[in-house]
């Protein structure tokens, strides 16, 4: 049945009602609950019905360092937008959020401002909505452990998350079971683990997002058919720390992306069938790791530039393709001018192996001798993978 | 004292073989801060070529210097100047203009195209090679009457920094890389000049971050303050031992 007409409830210190919760209570499918500015501490408030729920003037919503703040439950068409929300509990049991979304449909989540709290954004069992436009900030100084992500989607299907700025979280957005969603023009910085964390989640895409300086820009593991497109990762970069992490994936698509003063660009561990093309790899430590447990990956049409190291692996087993490149270290020759190098470039040196082996070994970066050791592998390789060669590498860079 | 410095400095001016050399330095960094639009990569640039010119040009030079003058030098013995204060004085002068000539010639280019942190440790770090590589040369000429013998271990020297030494040290990893051998490799790299005026400059630039763990391991131990101390401390003591060395030798050395 649909409601014949709705109605506006304002709350506020100096209206009828004063708070959400009993807003809440009285309101019926369809209304409007337009919150105005103040402080509301009101542990926390239940939302089973198909409301929208409007912050005015900056409304605050404490948690007062114990509660779950919102809850929406068994619900369609619910609308969140405009409030702020801070100090959530912080638990090791239960997983504490500032919203958190259970088993419902069709709702949208908005204009939000999220600080210090565990999780911020919390679904699970939910499908066909929007979390857009939210600025979310976790607590300063947390470690992995005591910290949860920022957008945490669990089990759910025909989402969307644009446009949010994330940072301080334990990841920024993470996906387990989420199937058929997109995730365009976020930016993840300075999250403790990872930007964007995908496990166990098919079909997903994710576009034009920023991920700056955190543990990893984003982790695709376990999951199949991720498309990702124009993104841009920069400066993560630390001991165990990636651009972009693929473990046991199949299927994705990596294209438009770029890679930037990461420690490593995009690394590789037994991941099948993935193309990455015309993405452009700039100033990284090892552009491209990819491991032997790779095969029937597509490297072709990217740009690299300046990188310490264009690709390393770890072992001579090479079943993936390198084709068409640009790599700025090839010094080769065009005779035929057809803009295709004449001779085959190797983009991994005798010494990214001498390190893959020994890690000390890089008190030698940039010395003589390593530079005479590359040149003479590169007449006779023994070392290298002898598999691993770009055969037509390109004179000028990919245009893009 | 003063006077003999002023001879041998006019003495090398006359040869132009310093100003070839300042000159050179001066459009190699200008030529390679042009090619690179990215400052920092030009400074790594500059720094393999440095790091390898630097030590030939001053070890040779010095030794070729010291051999020529070396009716001069037999002249100044025989007058009542005492041995240390001659060997001292030619010694300053060689290396004074050597010096000025790296500093005009590379640090001119680097202060106007980098003028930070990494390029004045640039331009230390070079000097400093100079002064070391000009007193091993003083030691080696000393030691040896004979030309051809100075000049082949000016070179034997010049080799064994430059590419010999690590070359043993790789060996050394690969043979015992089964072993906890990160900390003895970075003591023993810091040993040769070369490598440890090599290393200052990378984990002073982002290079080191984004080397992961082998490059947070040296930065670990040779990033700090204290580790700056170190390499610059072990620096100046290459400077002073074959100084000293060379004056000791002179000073007993039968002409």
């Amino acid at each position: 049945m649909l409601p014949l007409h709705a109605e506006v409830i304002n709350v506020s210190g100096r209206d009828k009602i004063t708070t959400i919760k009993n807003a809440v209570d009285i309101a019926k499918d369809g209304d409007t609950i337009v919150v105005n500015g103040g402080i509301y501490k009101e542990k926390n408030i239940v939302i089973k019905k198909k409301i929208t729920l409007l912050g005015k003037n900056n409304p605050v919503l404490d948690g007062e360092g114990t509660y779950e703040i919102l809850t929406i439950k068994d619900v369609a068409g619910v609308v969140v937008s405009g409030l702020t929300f801070q100090y959530s509990g912080f638990s090791s049991l239960k997983d504490l959020a500032a919203i958190k979304v259970i088993d419902s449909r069709q709702f949208l989540i908005t204009k939000n401002t999220i600080l210090n709290t565990h999780f911020a954004i919390y679904i699970a069992g939910c499908d066909n909505f929007s979390i857009t436009y939210n600025q979310i900030r976790g607590v300063p100084g947390n470690d992995e452990q005591t910290t949860g992500n920022g957008i945490h989607l669990w089990k759910n299907s025909y989402a969307k998350i644009a446009n949010n700025n994330i940072t301080g979280h334990r990841d920024g957005i993470y996906f387990e079971f989420v199937q058929h969603s997109t995730i365009t023009d976020n930016y993840c910085k300075s999250n403790i683990r990872y930007g964007l964390h995908f496990m166990f989640s098919n079909n997903d895409e994710y576009i034009n997002n920023t991920f700056e300086k955190n543990g990893a820009g984003v982790a695709v593991m376990f999951s199949n058919n991720i498309h990702m497109f124009k993104n841009h990762f920069l400066f993560n970069q630390g001991e165990s720390t990636y651009g972009l992490l693929l473990k046991e994936i199949n299927d994705g698509i990596i294209r438009d992306n770029v890679f930037e003063q990461n420690t490593i660009g995009i690394y590789l561990e037994g991941t099948n069938r993935i193309d990455v093309t015309n993405n452009k790899f700039l100033r990284n430590g090892y552009a491209i790791r990819i491991q032997a447990s790779c095969n029937n990956n597509n490297v072709n049409n990217n740009n690299f530039f300046e990188n310490t190291f264009d690709v390393a692996t770890n072992g001579s087993l090479v079943l993936n393709n390198f084709n068409g490149n640009f790599w700025d270290k090839y010094d080769g020759y065009d005779l035929k001018r057809d803009g295709v190098g004449d001779v085959p470039y190797r983009p991994i040196s005798l010494f990214s192996m001498v390190i893959e082996n020994i890690p000390v070994a890089s008190v030698f970066l940039r010395s003589f001798i390593v530079f005479l050791l590359d040149q003479s592998e590169k007449i006779i390789p023994s070392i290298t993978p002898e598999n691993l060669v770009d055969n037509t590498p390109l004179i000028k860079p990919v245009k893009m | 004292m003063n006077k003999i410095v002023k001879y041998v400095t006019i003495d090398i001016l006359k040869s132009k073989v310093v100003l070839t050399y300042l000159l050179f330095l001066f459009l190699t960094c200008f030529g390679i801060f042009n090619l690179d639009n990215n400052t920092t990569k030009g400074i790594l640039s500059l720094l393999n070529i440095i790091l390898f010119i630097v030590p030939l040009v001053s070890l040779i030079y010095s030794t070729i210097y010291i051999f020529n003058s070396g009716e001069f030098i037999e002249l100044l013995v025989a007058q009542p100047i005492s041995r240390k204060k001659l060997i001292t004085s030619i010694y300053a002068a060689v290396s004074l203009s050597l010096v000025t000539a790296f500093i005009v010639g590379a640090g001119i280019p680097v202060l106007i195209y980098s003028p930070d942190k990494i390029g004045l440790l640039f331009i230390i770090t070079g000097a400093l090679l100079t002064l070391i590589f000009t007193s091993l040369a003083f030691f080696g000429s000393v030691i040896t009457r004979d030309k051809a013998k100075g000049i082949g271990m000016a070179i034997f020297i010049w080799l064994f920094f430059s590419i010999l030494y690590d070359g043993i040290l790789l060996l050394i990893m690969f043979q015992f890389s089964d072993y906890p051998i990160e900390k003895l490799i970075i003591v023993l790299s810091s040993f040769n000049p070369v490598d440890i005026s090599r290393i200052l400059i990378l984990i002073h630039t982002d290079y080191s971050a984004l080397m992961g763990y082998s490059g947070a391991l040296f930065k670990e131990f040779l990033g700090s303050q204290k580790g700056s101390v170190v390499i610059f401390a072990i620096l100046i003591v290459w400077i002073i031992v074959p100084t000293i060395a060379a004056i000791r030798k002179f000073i007993r050395k039968d002409f």
